[in-house]
């Protein structure tokens, strides 16, 4: 028995050693490839954070695996704060978050090692529940009921009916950009209405509670979910990838890839294509928006 | 012959013993090494990150984003949640055991005993998706308010706990000694008479053992109780207000928050609590049956 344990492990500790050399030479073979661009991509790459890219990362990783089958690549979920973190431990290639990574990590050296690369743009939209009788909410509007100022739809121009907040958790990708590209200097206060964590919560909470307001990004509402939600416009513009590109919708951000690092290899080369033309199509019809719209 | 029985000998008795005794102090170093991670983790937040002690857990004020780390709301949310749980499952789940051993016993064995096991079995996404869908609304109909409330928290974890006091009160009932009861009968007890005033004071011990289980896993689970809960991070004005756990906030920021950040620190230390309050439980425990022993 003892002996079998003995070499079980040692098989364990060899495979993960060699899994290890695989990795290493995998890359050193992608290395000297890389030179040519036509060449093929191969290696392994993980990435994993920002629930919110997820979906395009995945899709992006789907097609660039098919036309390369040396290279492989992993997304996982895990949220942007994971991302950041294991990229920065080095466990992973690519780190995906919402956020730059200046703006989650305190310690300054680690911070200037990491490489933010903007991949697509991602809108957001204020949404609402049908009954709810406003078409638009300026800023100033949108500040007053996310900080309790407000809290009837009549004070903004809609029928007479209780407002009922419903946020994400203070650490969200997605309430982080609703307060800096919309709260500003107003802070959201958390003692009113709920929290949900995730979209799909949102989406169920919104649909069943008269009268509440919340945010999701606009990447949420493609294929049967187009229209599954009321959403609002802010200052009377609609959120859509021609009112955002020309500067005049506010509620938007960019998803960023980070990179221990300069990124090189099969992560350059990823990173590339999710935010290259040729992607670009796709890019769009899944509800982000391309990096060509936003230069 | 004699050399190599005894090698048999040794290989029978000493290997499994060896094999055993490995089993049991790595259980027993698992145990201690995660006390020490979560306790070193929640340390943090004093040692680098300057928190106070006594603001942190008496202060209803978190908002990371401006630096202010209260958990009194989740810990005053936890506890009234599970309290809640307890409170409507105690009786139910002591009726359950009462009626399982001396009303029907086959009924019990046949019918209630796999339906009680079957409860055990649903998986707590389950049970919170229930609650989202059908008790949230229907306590918004008839009670006011988004239906997100701490009143939701208690109904969803009551049943959820409700196996685990009945199928030890259940135990415990059955666990005591037939001569009783007919001593009981022998002094012209009635059947209620005789288990009310005799089984149940016998079986107090398992009985509580149970109770306190069942609040140990109210206080745990997070999944099921932060879907109907609300998160709204203030203390309940009252049943019907949502407010926030432990476990909800912890799964909720967990992934979004970077190591060493004081935010991430807050949040171990918030585990840190959670794991002491659990001790806490199984002290009682053991104080419970100390004392069901000497009695």
């Amino acid at each position: 028995m003892v002996k079998g344990f003995k070499v079980t492990m040692a098989a364990l500790v060899m495979a993960g050693a060699l899994a290890g050399c695989g990795n290493s030479k995998e890359s050193g073979a992608e290395k000297e490839k890389s030179g040519a661009k036509t060449e093929e991509i191969s290696g392994t790459l993980t990435a994993a954070g920002s629930t919110a890219l997820q979906p395009l990362a995945e899709e992006a990783a789907n097609e660039i695996t098919g036309k390369n089958p040396n290279l492989s690549v992993t997304v996982q979920g895990g949220g942007s704060g994971t991302g950041v973190n294991q990229v920065a431990a080095g466990a992973i290639d690519i780190g995906n978050s919402d956020v730059p990574s200046a703006d989650k990590i305190e310690d300054k050296t680690q911070a200037d090692k990491l490489v933010d690369t903007k991949v697509a743009g991602i809108a957001f939209a204020l949404v609402v529940n049908k009954d709810v009788k406003v078409e638009s909410l300026k800023e100033e509007q949108i500040q007053g009921i996310f900080s309790g100022k407000y809290k009837n739809w009549k004070e903004v121009g809609g029928n007479d009916e209780k407002i009922n907040v419903i946020n994400r958790p203070a650490s969200s990708g997605t309430r982080a950009t609703f307060e800096k590209t919309i709260m500003k200097d107003v802070k959201v206060d958390d003692s009113i209405g709920t929290a949900q964590d995730s979209s799909g919560a949102v989406e169920q909470s919104i649909n069943t509670t008269p009268g509440s307001v919340s945010y999701l990004a606009m990447s949420y509402f493609v294929g049967d979910k187009k229209d599954s939600l009321k959403t609002l416009k802010i200052n009377d513009v609609e959120p859509t990838i021609e009112n955002v590109s020309a500067e005049k919708y506010p509620f938007w951000s960019y998803e960023y890839m980070i990179t221990n690092g300069e990124p090189k290899d099969a992560a350059k080369e990823f990173i590339n294509f999710v935010s290259g033309e040729e992607f670009a199509a796709k890019v769009e019809e899944m509800g982000y928006i391309p990096m060509s719209e936003l230069e | 012959m004699k050399g190599k029985k005894s090698i048999n000998y040794i290989k029978n008795e000493y290997i499994g013993r060896t094999l055993v005794t490995i089993c049991g102090f790595l259980i027993v170093l698992t145990t201690l090494a995660i006390i020490i991670f979560i306790c070193q983790k929640g340390m943090q937040s004093f040692l680098d990150s300057k928190l106070s002690l006594g603001e942190f857990l008496t202060s209803d004020k978190w908002s990371p984003n401006n630096k202010s780390y209260g958990a009194l709301v989740f810990i005053a949310g936890s506890t009234a949640v599970s309290l809640g749980a307890v409170i409507i499952s105690a009786p139910i789940g002591i009726a359950i055991a009462i009626f399982n051993n001396h009303i029907a016993p086959k009924f019990g064995a046949r019918f209630l005993k796999p339906v009680l096991e079957l409860l055990v079995g649903i998986p707590s996404v389950v049970y919170g998706f229930l609650g989202v869908v059908i008790l949230v609304p229907m306590l918004r109909e008839n009670f006011g308010g988004v239906g997100f409330s701490l009143i939701a928290g208690v109904i969803v974890l009551s049943i959820m706990i409700l196996p685990t006091i009945a199928s030890i009160a259940d135990d415990a009932i059955r666990g005591v000694s037939p001569a009783y009861l007919e001593a009981s009968y022998g002094l012209g007890s009635t059947r209620w008479q005789a288990v009310s005033r005799v089984v149940v004071p016998a079986a107090k011990t398992g009985i509580m053992t149970g109770v306190v289980l069942g609040l140990a896993r109210a206080f745990g689970e997070a999944l099921a109780v932060q879907m109907v809960i609300g998160n709204t991070v203030k203390l309940p004005d009252g049943l019907y207000s949502p407010t926030s756990t432990l476990t909800g906030i912890l799964s909720m920021d967990m992934s979004n928050t970077l190591n060493g950040t004081a935010w991430n620190n807050a949040l171990w230390t918030l585990a840190m609590i959670l794991l002491l309050i659990s001790f806490l439980f199984i002290l009682i425990i053991r104080v419970i049956s100390k004392k069901g022993a000497q009695a």
